[in-house]
């Protein structure tokens, strides 16, 4: 029996990459959501430019959840390569759509599908003469014939390819042509609509379709960010571009044209991360981009940045580790390099936004932290955030809200005779002032170094010297508490005494699994970690509840690590639940291994209480 | 010790310059390197240079890594900030510094080790970028600090105190700077005040990344004989290509030289170099005969010194931004947050 149903299903791509596939197959998310649907889509991609096969997942959500969900009810299949594994990865009762243009021997297909063959590369032979034109339309008319055998209202593709044409009519045109060739081939040669279909709806509201890199960009923008210093490395790459292309638009002199932002791509991650330091400390908001390998490389210098007390922003980017690892797979797996990044004892400042709305959010206030805690600030994304567009809430700046630039003395400060100690901790939560190269022409200059020094920024040796300096670091560590995003608890319907512990890209899947689970009658109380330092509402939750799983992307369940060492939690309480295979976690996954778990001690109980 | 105040005596008629400071405003604190350290010298010219200058010591700002050479911005200038970063790393972190605030003078202090070997790619690529700065390599190729191993500049052949005999090839810096793009590069030796002095002078005043590689002998490490950065195998095998005076845009022309024996340079702010010329007919302009002398005359035994390289209007990472006027550090929220209504426009783009 074919699969019915309505604004719920799962459409995967499959194609060779570098074929120009993936404006096409967007294009096709895009006329979803314009049928006021949610989707969530994800690009599965090789480290490769071009010739490897690459998937591009739409999942069709009218209930809005924006997670991956596993499994493929439509695949269609454009890469020969990865045929037999596609066709093996339908679901039951699922669809097949291909180019029938050449046999295909029938063993090669299933019998438990719907097989839709559709002649793509011989319509386009007759229609284009050109091979260049063939290869791209042809990813067009695949389009035109998809819409219409999921019942997509044909008008609002067209409209889509004039907005992303605007101004080239032919280019307008031609798409528009070969867009009909297909819909109108599959409606009269085919069924339509199949049992998969898309109906209107208004779930999809006011909210925007960004992935969390570019996202991250317009929030460093907002949040004052004047220099970047960046090495390409997937997935961070497009973080540092969407930059540089926003600021050309947004932060350019409107008379002379200058900049007012000064992008470098530097020579490895050490420079950049020099760069951003040394831009720092000379009062400039300053940050990078970069992934696993780029923070293994600057952690000599986030211990100097973390003891010499120097704003910076990171953004990580995770992908799948250790070393070179999966570089284009997703993973949550840097937390503890950069938890406690660099030699001796640190303590670094993390937050974790849970889809590209949160990251655009605490990207800007992450060089406010930056500043007023003068220290390194990670923001934590990962592939799955970083480079998926995903559905999100509208970007929103309130134009009252000032740059926080911490504790800095002015000249003014400095002439009328203020005591300025670099490392003086004159108010009592662990953060000193600090003053600007150049300010005054006698007061206020220091020696910033990574060699132990008194409060006053001179050299010394002297061991109780050094421990009043550390304790007071973990003065400041404890005030970030205040400062840092706040977790967000939600309580289950009825009282329980479990609870479910989460971060970042995890949040989308944890939603849907929330629901699958109350519905196979086991509640759990909720947190969001959003940051490190960890809240005192963190521990609280733990302490509260008799049992609390950490759902994490990674092997060793780095952030229950975490929990476990600063906050002497009992390791009992905390059970790790860890997808690490680099694609993104499942709902499915997170409800069937707490479900397992959960139904595990019952049995252990049952059998406590038997014997 | 490095915090050890100087005792303040001032001589009632010492000299003052136009800011009405004396060369004791541009000191630092007490150095706490080796008695007759060729480092100290170099020291004492910076604050010459500057005060020469009537440079207001606080908007310098000093960027060192690691090592004996790193430590000496805490021996000069003490009114300016400083920053001694990590090992090799001196570069980047006067290129971000230079970023944020284009208006201060950057100078950058590093070590043969420090610039030749941990932070080759960093010395390479900061020059490379135009980073405007003054980038001073104090050379004495060993490393003083853990006690007198081989640098990448020491040459080949050249022996340690206790016997052990260089076999690698030497890096040549000046070389390397030239051929990397740098618009101002120098050589000169510690011991050489009179020319070690004009050198600082012009190449702080030149806008672009200046070079300037300093022999500076480790009396405690590489003064011996085998050594070739002791204090008298330099003075036997330096090779000065001229003699310069610096002259500031303000200062009037006083000294008359020779037809044809010497070469003014006028640098972008109106300021001058008088080349004095030395023997043979060198070209100051001339990259590829720059490179070619210093390659000739190191077959000799012999090493060039004197203003080597200069490019007379060269252009700077700021210039290559297109960084606005003011620095960014200094710009207001209201010039770099586009706002509620810019967003607006982005969120529908987005839709």
């Amino acid at each position: 029996m074919p699969t019915q149903s309505i604004n719920d299903f799962v459409v995967r791509f499959a194609n060779v990459n570098g074929s120009g596939s993936a404006s096409a197959n967007q294009m096709f998310a895009r006329a979803v959501l314009r049928m006021g649907v949610p989707v969530a889509t994800r690009n599965i991609f090789p480290s490769n430019i071009q010739g490897l096969p690459t998937w591009y997942e739409v999942r069709v959500s009218g209930d809005g959840w924006l997670g991956a969900r596993g499994g493929t009810d439509l695949m269609v299949a454009m890469n020969p390569q990865t045929w037999d594994k596609d066709v093996a990865a339908i679901d039951p009762g699922g669809y097949l759509f291909y180019d029938s243009s050449r046999p295909i021997p029938a063993s090669k297909f299933r019998a438990d599908i719907t097989v839709i063959g559709v002649p793509l590369t011989e319509i386009c032979n007759r229609e284009y003469k050109e091979p260049r034109q063939r290869q791209l339309f042809k990813n067009i008319v695949c389009v035109g014939a998809l819409i219409a055998l999921l019942d997509i209202d044909v008008s609002i593709v067209e409209s889509l390819i004039g907005e992303q044409f605007r101004g080239k009519e032919n280019l307008i045109s031609a798409n528009h042509k070969a867009l009909h060739i297909g819909s109108d081939w599959a409606r009269a040669n085919l069924t339509c609509p199949i049992g998969l279909r898309v109906v209107r709806s208004d779930a999809v509201g006011d909210r925007i379709f960004v992935d969390g890199n570019t996202a991250s960009a317009l929030g460093a923008i907002y949040g004052g960010a004047t220099v970047c210093a960046w090495y390409p490395i997937t997935p961070s790459t497009s973080l540092a571009e969407a930059f540089t292309s926003y600021c050309k638009r947004l932060r350019s002199d409107p008379a002379t044209k200058k900049h007012r932002f000064a992008i470098v791509q530097a020579e490895d991650e050490l420079a950049s991360i020099g760069i951003v330091v040394g831009a720092g400390w000379n009062g400039a908001r300053a940050f990078t981009a970069t992934s696993g390998p780029g923070i293994s490389l600057m952690q000599e210098f986030l211990g100097l940045a973390y003891f010499a007390e120097i704003p910076a922003v990171l953004f990580d980017v995770q992908r799948g580790g250790p070393s070179t690892g999966m570089p284009t797979r997703t993973q949550q797996s840097d937390i503890l390099a950069c938890a406690w990044a660099s030699h001796g004892d640190t303590k670094q400042i993390l937050v974790f936004p849970r889809d590209p709305g949160e990251a655009f959010d605490f990207a800007a206030t992450a060089f406010d932290l930056a500043d007023r805690l003068q220290t390194p600030v990670f923001v934590m994304l990962d592939l799955d955030i970083g480079m998926n567009h995903s559905l999100t809430a509208p970007f929103t700046w309130d134009d009252a809200r000032q740059l926080d630039r911490g504790k800095v003395m002015t000249h003014d400060d400095l002439a009328a005779g203020r005591d300025f100690g670099r490392y003086l901790d004159v108010d009592g939560d662990g953060i000193a002032w600090r003053t600007y190269p150049g300010t005054h022409p006698t007061r206020g200059a220091y020696f910033a170094r990574g060699t132990t020094r008194d409060p006053y920024a001179r050299y010394t040796e002297d061991g109780a010297v050094y421990v009043a300096n550390m304790q007071r670091l973990l003065r400041k560590f404890e005030t970030a508490k205040s400062y840092v995003p706040g977790p967000i608890v939600q309580q289950a319907a009825r009282s329980t005494r479990t609870g479910v512990i989460h971060y970042g890209s995890t949040a989308a899947a944890m939603d849907e699994a929330i629901v699958l689970l109350r519905e196979a009658g086991i509640d759990l109380d909720v947190l969001r970690v959003r940051a490190f330092p960890f809240s005192d509402d963190i521990v609280d939750f733990i302490l509260g509840h008799d049992r609390v799983f950490v759902v994490e992307q990674n092997r060793d369940a780095q952030l229950r690590t975490l929990l476990i060492a600063e906050n002497a939690i009992d390791p009992q309480k905390v059970v790790p639940v860890l997808h690490y295979d680099g694609t993104p976690i499942t709902a499915r996954f997170i409800a069937q291994s707490i479900g397992a778990l959960v139904a595990d001690s019952h049995d252990v109980r049952e059998e406590h209480l038997l014997s | 010790m490095t915090y050890l105040a100087k005792p303040k005596f001032h001589h009632p008629e010492i000299r003052t310059n136009a800011l009405g400071l004396t060369h004791r405003d541009y000191e630092g604190a007490i150095s706490t390197l080796c008695a007759g350290c060729g480092h100290d010298s170099i020291s004492s010219a910076i604050m010459l240079a500057c005060f020469e200058l009537d440079l207001p010591p606080h908007r310098i700002a000093k960027v060192s890594g690691i090592g004996c050479s790193s430590k000496t911005p805490t021996y000069f200038l003490g009114s300016a900030h400083g920053f001694n970063s990590v090992h090799g790393r001196m570069p980047s972190v006067l290129t971000g510094a230079s970023l944020a605030n284009r208006e201060l003078i950057y100078f950058g202090v590093s070590g043969d080790g420090d610039s030749a070997s941990i932070g080759f790619g960093q010395f390479a690529h900061s020059i490379r970028r135009g980073v405007n700065m003054v980038y001073l390599v104090a050379n004495n190729g060993v490393y003083g600090l853990t006690k007198g191993q081989f640098s990448a500049t020491a040459d080949k052949g050249a022996t340690l105190k206790k016997g052990a005999v260089n076999s690698d090839s030497a890096i040549d810096l000046v070389a390397m700077a030239i051929q990397l793009g740098a618009t101002f590069v120098g050589r000169t030796f510690s011991g050489d005040k009179n020319q070690l002095v004009p050198l600082i002078k012009a190449a702080i005043e030149h806008k672009g990344p200046a070079f300037i590689d300093c022999i500076s002998p480790c009396v405690a490490f590489n003064n011996h004989e085998g050594s070739t950065k002791s204090f008298d195998y330099v003075r036997e095998h330096n090779e000065a290509v001229n003699a310069l005076d610096f002259i500031t845009a303000r200062a009037p022309i006083t000294v008359d030289y020779q037809p044809g024996e010497v070469q003014v340079v006028t640098l972008h702010d109106g300021s001058s170099i008088r080349l004095r010329k030395i023997g043979s007919d060198y070209d100051v302009h001339d990259r590829i005969g720059a490179l070619a002398h210093l390659m000739r005359r190191e077959e000799a035994g012999e090493i060039v010194t004197g203003l080597i390289y200069l490019q007379n209007y060269p252009t700077d990472l700021h210039e290559n931004l297109n960084l606005v006027d003011t620095p960014l550090n200094e710009l207001p929220d209201s010039e770099l947050c586009p706002g509620s209504s810019a967003l607006e426009r982005i969120n529908s783009n987005l839709r």
